[in-house]
C-alpha cells in the first residue's frame, strides 16, 4: 500500500462559514513532493473547491506563501519529507483578512508598497541620447540583497507589530525603499524618508527580527529597518546642528 | 449623443467578499520562543532603568554627606534590593549582549569594497565592552 501522510487545511467560504475550520486529507507521501504538491493533488483528485494562490512553483512568484505548521512558509519549497510522518497543518498567512480557504486579501500590502515610491526617483532625467545610467559593482552590491524580494508576505506573517498595528508599513516594504534608497542612481531618499520617518514606518519597528529569519531569499528586512533608522538619525541630528544645511 | 448618463462616473467600489479577520491575543508573545526572548529583551530595558535609580541614589546619598551615604549602604544591603540587583544583573547582561549580536544588522561597514562580517562588529563591541568594564573595575577596586 502508498504511504500516506495527513494534511490539515483551512477551509474557509464567506457564503457558508462563520469562521474557519481545519478539514483533512489523507494525500500520497512522496520524497520529492512539497506541500504545494499535496495541495495540487487534494485540488485535482479529492476536492475540487480548495482555493489557494500558486504560480512558479519555484520560489520566483511569491505567490504561495502560506502557514505550514504555524511558520510562514513557501509552499512550493517545503517538503513534506520534513515534516513525516506528519501531519501536516496549512493554514492562510496571518493578519491578513482571509478570503477563501487558504487566499488572503493583500491590498493593504501593495498599497503600502506603492506608498514608500519603489521606483528609481530622479531630480531630472537626463536625455536618452546621453545613455544610460551606469553603475559599478560595488555600486550594485549595496542594495542587490534588498532587491531580491519576491513580495511573498512571509515576513509581514512573521511580524507580530504588523498583527498589533495593522498601519505599520511592514518589512518589505521598508527593505525595498532602501533598495532604492541606496541604488546610486536615485535621488528620491529625502522624499521616502518624509513618507516612512513616520510613527508608522521605520520607528514602528521593535526589531522583533522574524522578518529576516522567514525570509526565503534573504533579504535581511529587519536590517534593512534598522540601517533606515540610523540614516534617519543621522540626518535629524544634521539637520539640528546644520538648519541651513541642504536637506 | 445621449449625454446625461454617458458623462456620470459611477462610484467605483471594490469587489469585496465578507472577509474574516482574526484578532491577535493579547498572549501572542507566549506562542512561540522567538517572540518570548523579544520581549524579554525589550523588557530588560526597565532594568537597565533601576541600575540609573540605583546609581541615582548613589550620587544623591554621597552629595549629601557621610550620613546619607551610609542611609545608601544600608538600603543596598536589604534582602529585596540585593534579590533584585541580582536580576537585574542577568537581566543587563542580557540587554548588552542582545545589543550586541542585533548591532550588525543595523551597521553596514565595508572595508575594500567588502562589507565587514557580522561577528567583527559583535566581535569589537564587545572587546570594546570588556575593555570599558576593566577600567571600571580597576577604577572602582584599586582604593580597596
Amino acid at each position: 500500500m502508498e504511504k500516506t501522510i495527513k494534511l490539515e487545511v483551512t477551509r474557509y467560504a464567506s457564503e457558508r462559514d462563520a469562521e474557519p475550520h481545519l478539514e483533512n486529507f489523507e494525500v500520497p507521501f512522496r520524497p520529492d513532493w512539497v506541500v504545494l504538491d499535496a495541495l495540487n493533488y487534494i485540488k485535482d483528485k479529492l476536492d475540487g473547491s480548495l482555493s489557494y494562490r500558486w504560480s512558479c512553483r519555484m520560489g520566483i512568484c511569491g505567490s504561495c506563501g502560506m502557514m505550514v505548521n504555524g511558520e510562514p512558509k513557501l509552499t512550493c519549497a517545503t517538503f513534506l519529507a520534513d515534516y513525516a510522518p506528519g501531519p501536516i497543518r496549512v493554514e492562510p498567512l496571518p493578519y491578513f483578512p482571509v478570503v477563501r480557504d487558504l487566499v488572503i486579501e493583500m491590498s493593504d500590502f501593495l498599497r503600502k508598497l506603492e506608498g514608500v515610491k519603489p521606483w528609481i526617483i530622479r531630480k531630472e532625467e537626463k536625455p536618452i541620447r546621453e545613455g544610460e545610467y551606469l553603475q559599478t559593482p560595488e555600486q550594485l552590491d549595496t542594495y542587490k540583497q534588498f532587491s531580491m524580494c519576491i513580495n511573498c508576505m512571509l515576513c509581514y506573517a512573521a511580524c507580530p507589530v504588523y498583527g498589533l498595528d495593522p498601519l505599520f508599513s511592514g518589512p518589505a516594504a521598508i527593505a525595498l525603499a532602501q533598495r532604492y534608497n541606496l541604488d546610486s542612481r536615485d535621488q528620491g531618499a529625502a522624499e521616502r524618508m518624509g513618507i516612512l520617518s513616520q510613527h508608522d514606518g521605520i520607528w514602528g519597528c521593535t526589531f522583533v527580527g522574524e522578518c529576516t529569519k522567514v525570509c526565503p531569499k534573504n533579504v535581511d528586512p529587519a536590517g534593512a529597518i534598522q540601517q533606515y533608522k540610523l540614516s534617519a538619525t543621522k540626518e535629524w541630528f544634521r539637520s539640528l546642528l546644520m538648519p541651513w544645511g541642504e536637506r | 449623443m445621449n449625454s446625461k448618463e454617458m458623462r456620470e462616473v459611477p462610484a467605483y467600489t471594490e469587489f469585496h467578499p465578507r472577509w474574516y479577520r482574526k484578532r491577535v491575543s493579547t498572549y501572542w508573545w507566549l506562542w512561540k520562543w522567538s517572540y518570548l526572548k523579544f520581549v524579554l529583551r525589550e523588557i530588560s530595558s526597565v532594568f537597565v532603568a533601576w541600575f540609573v535609580v540605583v546609581t541615582l541614589a548613589l550620587i544623591a546619598g554621597l552629595s549629601r554627606g557621610p550620613e546619607a551615604y551610609a542611609e545608601w549602604q544600608a538600603w543596598m544591603r536589604l534582602p529585596v534590593v540585593i534579590a533584585v540587583n541580582v536580576v537585574s544583573f542577568f537581566f543587563v547582561l542580557v540587554h548588552a549582549l542582545t545589543w550586541f549580536n542585533l548591532a550588525p544588522r543595523a551597521i553596514v561597514m565595508r572595508v575594500g569594497g567588502k562589507r565587514v562580517p557580522d561577528a567583527a562588529i559583535v566581535g569589537a563591541n564587545c572587546v570594546a565592552w570588556a575593555i570599558a568594564s576593566a577600567i571600571l573595575a580597576w577604577l572602582v577596586l584599586r582604593g580597596g
